[in-house]
């Protein structure tokens, strides 16, 4: 699903973020990445969704190389994940419903289609009576969830996730971990950025630990014949 | 649950989506504008005005112009001839006027029936009786066909009456209706260039509403292209908003132009029955009204294509 190959990035000024980073997340593997701040992790999910671009090595997200995909595909490409935030990154001036049927609207699905969409999503994170609450109403581990729900609404093969417990209490931490557990358990490939160590020992998934930008510890399989730092 | 299977089917075809996400945009992008009416109407008043002003001096200048018609149509050239010419002579080119191109009606006024009634219309008509002969000439009035495109033909044919040998003098009295075409011209020229001002002045107003639409509304556009929005997907919202400032600035010009020609128009009937004439003022014609809303819309989603144009690259997610 992705395949780091040496990937390095290095930031305008000269900060190398990422040196040579390789792995592979096979399709339908559920891992985390930690380390510490500073570390690279959101780098890292920066050059999955494309907000960066890798400055050496390849990067292939389901096959297409990342490296030299046009601008003009990269919509196309974010279509297929679902990326969820730290901060949520909700739209405070529409109802919950709205938020949650953003990436469907985008990708052009009709009216009744979206409806059916958008309440299956809510469902799946517990909030089908907020459908109409304006997001400011909900508590922090609501928001987190609603912006999970707008994530898998549209069905998405692969989901990013950067810190998505880091502002909520540990119990709602394991709540919205074991949603994403969930989610993986029908196939879907999950990658979370997470130094939340202590839950991540108890999810029982593989790790993958940053440190100054190099890979540290790779705790996915090798079968798939990666070559790994 | 999630898998990207099977979304094909719920899309319908890729020409369906296109068209249900410009449908959509657009309801969507006047619903954003009556969400926020004050500021909506603001812009809207601004686009109105700069558009009613040169609208509403042209529909002015028409009526003007029209008004030079009709003096046009009542234009005579009285023809004086030479006191010499006999009766027969005179009859003889009052014939040979008939047969010009430009000629809509010549009438000759015999120089005795003139004097006739000049002496009974004065109550000089001892004094004429003293007079060894008749001091007044043959005159012919001509009545030249008028086209208001060519208000040069009446000066040709002046000329051509000039240079005629029994013809002592040729006078046209209306050399004022040349002026005010040539008035006109100047106006409708200067009303051209305050138009082309003030339609630059709409273009950037609609351009910086939009440019501080795309500002408050960072946050969504950056959501927007996470999620996999295209450009044109995160532009359309903005160009159709551009697009309902145009249509709405269009229709409040014409009706601005609208109720301020017919306030003018009552104190113009008065005037003019003043002068015996049931003259009106014409307001916008169909055509006319269509091009200026056309304008109004042209210049709308121009102004938004611009600020789209420029500002909304700038933002990226990070």
């Amino acid at each position: 699903m992705i395949r780091f190959d040496n990937v390095s990035k290095r930031y305008p000024g000269g900060h190398e973020a990422l040196s040579n980073v390789s792995f592979h997340l096979p399709r339908g593997e559920m891992a985390y990445l930690t380390g510490h701040s500073g570390a690279g992790k959101s780098t890292l999910l920066k050059l999955i969704a494309l907000i960066e671009r890798p400055s050496r090595g390849n990067l292939l997200l389901d096959g297409v190389n990342l490296s030299s995909v046009s601008n003009s595909k990269i919509p196309y490409i974010r279509r297929n994940i679902g990326i969820i935030f730290q901060n949520h990154h909700l739209l405070y001036d529409r109802s919950v419903f709205d938020n949650v049927a953003l990436p469907l609207i985008i990708a052009g699905f009709q009216h009744r289609e979206i409806g059916k969409r958008v309440r299956a999503a809510l469902d799946q994170v517990g909030l089908l009576n907020k459908e109409k609450a304006q997001p400011i109403t909900l508590s922090g581990g609501e928001q987190q969830r609603v912006g999970i729900a707008r994530a898998i609404v549209h069905k998405p093969s692969l989901l990013l996730a950067d810190e998505p417990t880091g502002n909520l209490d540990p119990e709602l931490s394991r709540e919205i971990m074991e949603l994403f557990a969930r989610f993986n358990q029908v196939g879907v490939s999950v990658l979370i950025a997470s130094h939340d160590l202590d839950l991540i020992k108890q999810m029982g998934n593989p790790v993958i630990s940053l440190n100054k930008g190099a890979l540290e510890h790779n705790g996915l399989p090798t079968a798939h014949g990666t070559e790994h730092a | 649950m999630p898998r990207a299977d099977g979304n094909h089917l719920a899309k319908g075809s890729p020409v369906q989506a296109w068209a249900i996400n410009h449908a959509r945009t657009l309801i969507a992008s006047l619903g954003t504008l009556t969400r926020q009416p004050a500021s909506s109407l603001m812009t809207i008043a601004v686009i109105a005005i700069a558009l009613a002003l040169p609208s509403g001096l042209l529909v002015l200048l028409n009526n003007a112009s029209q008004i030079s018609v009709d003096l046009d149509n009542n234009a005579q050239i009285s023809v004086f001839l030479k006191a010499s010419t006999s009766e027969k002579q005179a009859k003889s080119l009052v014939k040979k006027l008939r047969l010009y191109e430009d000629i809509e009606q010549v009438t000759m006024i015999n120089k005795d029936k003139a004097l006739l009634e000049f002496s009974k219309i004065s109550g000089f008509g001892d004094a004429i009786e003293a007079l060894d002969s008749n001091p007044l000439p043959h005159v012919i009035t001509v009545q030249p066909k008028v086209d208001p495109t060519r208000p040069d033909r009446i000066q040709h044919l002046l000329k051509q009456l000039n240079k005629l040998k029994q013809v002592e003098l040729a006078q046209l009295d209306l050399q004022w209706v040349k002026r005010l075409f040539a008035m006109i011209e100047i106006a409708q020229r200067g009303i051209w260039v305050i138009a082309s001002l003030l339609g630059v002045a709409v273009l950037l107003v609609v351009g910086n509403t939009i440019r501080l639409d795309i500002q408050n509304r960072r946050e969504e556009i950056e959501v927007t292209k996470l999620i996999g929005g295209t450009d044109a997907f995160i532009r359309r919202p903005f160009l159709y908003t551009g697009l309902w400032y145009g249509i709405g600035g269009g229709l409040c010009a014409w009706l601005l132009t609208t109720i301020s020609i017919g306030l003018l128009d009552d104190s113009v009937a008065q005037l003019a029955s003043l002068y015996n004439s049931s003259f009106r003022l014409d307001g916008l014609s169909f055509t006319e009204t269509m091009s200026l809303i056309g304008f109004s819309c042209f210049l709308g989603l121009g102004g938004s294509w611009i600020a789209v144009g420029r500002h909304l690259s700038e933002i990226e997610p990070s």
